[in-house]
């Protein structure tokens, strides 16, 4: 952390976006983790990836529970909707938020210890039912506010700072959500903002559950050798299958499409994800394909990273609902109480 | 790009930009922030060595280092450097303590030197206390050459100069005022082991066009009025009066008038108004005073009835610009413009003269009349005497008059002890690590967002009754320090270690003005177009760090670094550190000899 906020004054080249603001707008307090974090590195990429796609601060919820990644909501996007909710129940919060009002844009921020521990209940179920969110958790592989013990996403055969080798299977997030039917899964690197920032974009862009899992190497306790989420390790072993750009409907559509190599895939709000194929002709809208991929892959200790999966054409939980398409507090008292009249057809249509 | 070489004095003394653009390479940020601290003699005492006159370039300085600041890159205006030296000027404690002490026994060596101002007094001042005899020649009652004749008053109040030139006298020289010197030839004769002509550029120039003669009266040259004004010889001037010229002695001559009963003064220029050579906030504090310029207008001729003046007549010119970029003025073909006025003023520029120098002493003379005198070491073809100030390359302003007397008095130095004049001293210079603590720097680190002061001036009314009374008030120790403050500190200098870095982005992801890149390495071009930020300034380096362990190279843009820090205080590794980098001249004495 630093004493003293961030200077006001900006680059005097800085570019404003379509709305008038410059990134510097869509920055919020000054972070208070430890120096280097890789935390950090995720919200200056949510920073980016919000300027990028223009979006309006006021109409972007930002959720999160309890630990060092779901302190991070406060470094970022200082003029959007926050929650700080309870650990582990940000996505029950978030569900109920997406509701009651389905015109925000909903970003979930959690860790390994929020999501894949005591919320690993409540993520499943916000995933499987499909609740239009981005979902990022910023996975470092340890307890770095109880100081460095291992975390469910700790690799087997990893070694702690303090030396003790991890017995137990890893919980792998990215597996989880592609089998529970995340229709857009992604994994990333905080020390590779290349890919992390248009990933986060097209995840924003994505009608559907949306999830992220990025890999965050912890500084203080989880950068050591024989760490598996160190810097290092996840260099050396970091295995993209893809490289992304997100054009918004907005801009002139304009991809160098080389057949055989680029994949273009046209989401629901008519935002293109230009897919250029860096891996062994991985498809990356066949779930059962990058599943398959993934085990594999994890068994020879590589990491996997890119966009993994998308369904473009995916539903959300609004439209298994039937929901009423407008967020509920513009109902007015019309709409609210139809009469006796309605009341008996309905009444009617169910005896 | 290969990595940046941080060794020896100039890069990191680039990256100060005021120290660099100064003359005498005044330490600014160094003395600034003991302003802040309200350190007001330290303060002086760093401006005094290195630019001999605190109190008076405080107040009169050309400024070449507001231009240069950072600060005038990331926001609006510069930091006021000129007005805080200003502050430690005026809140300084008594620094006679403080002056070098002259030794006791003499040297003998003798060093004549010509003139009393600017560059000869800082000769004096370099000398003396090295155990030199020196003996001072000026014309004038009083010493500080063009300092006290042409400078107003309003601008410089004399006691300003009485105690910073009273400081050179006080070492023990010999100051021989109201004596002229005729002939160099003659004090060659008189066995000074050295002499030094720093007789400044006095000569007005003047105005041949018809009228000139039969209106002479009421036509005068500019410093030769100002100094006539500044040693009370003249207190009036006629109600409507024209300033000829658009230098800062222009701007004084129109300025005075105002102050000695011209109440219709105006200025006319040949060139634009932006061309204008007077400093812009000379130009400024002139219209504050009800002064107009007038801009594109060639004097053709005085007008005049009966042998008196009655006005001056102008020809409307444009500017032409050939394919060099050469400016040339060329009739617009409007009709002449007849201005009345009672007098006019001549300030369209100053020439040296040494009608008192013979040309057969073994002193050469270039095709412009001027002494053949070397840029570095200020040597003449005469291995003995030396020139410096406005009297060696013309004029300049008094800052670069200081600087030449340093060097000057080096070769002085040198030369008396028999060494090689061209051999030149490196400057010393120092790398100090500014942390204290996880977020703690012996610096204030927190930038300032305030805007640039006014200095508060005396009322305009006030101030035009009396051409005595000084015009600017000064900042006071509140708005000196809130100034103060401003300062991004550039001296303190964000260094960068290769083999500690890890690569975790948290000094790019910090950085308020996006200096800082990690990118794969490429030619300057290349990688300047390929920065956080947009990167325009070629002036200003890049630092370039050696390859990284992912083969990557770190960048940093020192155009708008803000200097704060952040990179420092979020690195985990240390790979940042802030130092302070000070860089000090050395001066006449043993650390520029070689033996």
């Amino acid at each position: 952390m630093t004493y003293i906020a961030k200077p006001r004054l900006h680059h005097p080249n800085l570019t404003p976006n379509a709305l008038g603001f410059t990134r510097r707008d869509y920055e919020g307090a000054v972070s208070t983790l430890c120096a280097g974090c890789g935390h950090d590195s995720i919200s200056a990429a949510v920073i980016q990836a919000c300027f990028e796609l223009d979006l309006a601060p006021h109409r972007i919820a930002k959720l999160s529970g309890i630990g060092c990644s779901s302190k991070t909501p406060d470094y970022f996007l200082g003029a959007s909707h926050g929650f700080n909710s309870v650990h582990g129940r940000m996505p029950s919060v978030l569900t109920g938020a997406n509701l009651a009002n389905r015109d925000l844009l909903y970003l979930g921020v959690s860790g390994d210890g929020d999501s894949a521990s005591i919320g690993f209940g409540q993520f499943a179920h916000s995933i499987r039912r499909g609740v239009n969110m981005t979902y990022i958790v910023e996975n470092n592989g340890v307890y770095g506010l109880t100081k460095g013990q291992f975390s469910a996403t700790s690799d087997r055969g990893s070694k702690s700072k303090k030396g003790v080798i991890n017995h137990d299977t890893p919980i792998d997030l990215v597996s989880v959500a592609l089998q529970l039917g995340a229709t857009f899964v992604a994994r990333s690197f905080s020390g590779d903002k290349a890919q992390l920032v248009p990933l986060v974009k097209a995840a924003l862009r994505h009608r559907g559950a949306a999830f992220i899992d990025c890999l965050s190497p912890c500084i203080q306790f989880n950068n050591h050798a024989g760490s598996t989420k160190s810097f290092d390790y996840v260099r050396e072993h970091n295995e993209a299958v893809n490289r992304l750009d997100v054009v918004t409907p907005r801009d002139p559509i304009h991809i160098d499409h080389e057949p055989g190599t680029t994949q273009v895939v046209t989401q629901h709000d008519g935002s293109v994800l230009a897919l250029h194929k860096l891996g062994d002709h991985y498809d990356p809208s066949d779930r059962v394909g990058a599943m398959t991929y993934l085990a594999q892959k994890q068994a020879l200790g590589e990491i996997v990273t890119g966009l993994l999966y998308v369904d473009p054409a995916a539903e959300d939980l609004h439209d298994a609902l039937g929901t009423v398409d407008a967020p509920l507090n513009s109902l007015n008292t019309a709409e609210l109480t139809p009469g006796a009249a309605r009341l008996q057809a309905l009444n009617a249509s169910l005896r | 790009m290969q990595p940046t070489q941080t060794q020896g004095p100039d890069y990191f003394h680039k990256v100060v930009d005021c120290q660099w653009a100064c003359p005498a390479h005044t330490p600014v940020p160094e003395y600034i922030r003991l302003i802040a601290a309200g350190r007001y003699t330290d303060a002086y005492m760093i401006n005094w060595k290195s630019n001999v006159f605190p109190g008076i370039l405080g107040r009169t300085c050309d400024r070449p280092c507001e231009p240069a600041c950072r600060r005038g890159r990331v926001e609006d205006e510069p930091v006021a450097i000129c007005r805080l030296k200003r502050v430690a000027a005026d809140n300084k404690d008594d620094i006679a303590s403080r002056l070098p002490s002259v030794p006791q026994i003499k040297n003998g060596k003798r060093v004549a030197l010509v003139g009393a101002g600017p560059a000869a007094l800082t000769v004096a001042r370099d000398l003396a206390p090295l155990g030199y005899e020196i003996t001072v020649f000026d014309a004038e009652a009083k010493s500080g050459g063009m300092i006290r004749s042409q400078i107003p008053r309003f601008r410089l109040p004399e006691e300003v100069i009485d105690e910073e030139v009273g400081y050179i006298a006080s070492l023990g020289i010999d100051l021989r005022l109201g004596q002229r010197i005729d002939s160099l030839k003659d004090l060659m004769g008189q066995g000074y082991d050295a002499i030094f002509v720093g007789t400044g550029a006095p000569r007005g120039r003047d105005l041949d066009v018809p009228g000139r003669k039969e209106a002479a009266a009421n036509i005068h040259i500019g410093i030769d009025w100002l100094s006539n004004v500044s040693f009370g010889h003249i207190d009036r001037i006629g109600a409507r009066v024209i300033v000829l010229g658009g230098g800062n002695t222009a701007m004084d001559c129109c300025r005075t008038s105002r102050r000695l009963g011209g109440t219709d003064v105006k200025v006319v220029v040949r060139s634009g108004f932006a061309e204008m050579k007077a400093s812009p906030w000379e130009k400024e504090d002139a219209m504050h005073e009800d002064i107009p310029i007038f801009d594109f207008l060639t004097p053709k001729a005085f007008t005049h009835e009966g042998g008196k003046l009655t006005g001056v007549v102008f020809e409307k010119v444009r500017a032409e610009y050939d394919a060099k970029g050469r400016r040339s003025l060329v009739p617009s073909g409007e009709p002449d413009q007849h201005f009345e006025c009672d007098d006019v003023l001549v300030a369209v520029g100053q020439e040296n003269a040494f009608p008192w120098i013979e040309r057969d002493i073994g002193l050469e003379f270039d095709r412009w009349d001027m002494p053949v005198v070397d840029a570095v070491t200020f040597q003449s073809t005469h291995p003995g005497v030396f020139f410096g100030g406005d009297a060696a390359f013309g004029p300049k302003n008094i800052i670069w008059a200081v600087a030449q007397g340093h060097e000057a008095a080096i070769s002085i130095d040198r030369f008396c002890q028999g060494e090689d004049v061209a051999q030149r001293p490196a400057p010393g210079v120092e790398m100090v690590s500014q942390k204290m603590g996880i977020h703690e720097w012996s610096y204030d680190n927190d930038i300032s967002n305030d805007h640039r002061y006014r200095v508060p001036q005396l009322d305009k009314d006030a101030s035009l009754k009396n051409v005595r009374l000084e015009v600017e008030l000064g900042f006071d120790r509140e708005l000196g320090f809130r100034e103060a403050e401003r300062c991004l500190n550039c001296d303190v200098q964000t260094v960068f270690a290769e083999p500690l870095c890890i690569e975790c982005d948290a000094c790019a992801d910090i950085c308020p003005t996006d200096c800082i890149t990690f990118t794969a390495n490429g030619d300057e071009d290349d990688l300047r177009s390929r920065l956080k930020a947009p990167s325009p300034n070629h002036e200003q380096a890049l630092y370039v760090s050696s390859d990284l362990k992912t083969g990557r190279v770190l960048i940093k843009d020192e155009d708008v670094c803000l200097h704060c820090g952040l990179c420092a205080e979020r690195c985990p590794t240390g790979a940042w550190d802030m130092q302070r980098f000070t860089l000090e001249m050395t001066h006449a004495g043993q650390s520029c000899r070689t033996r």
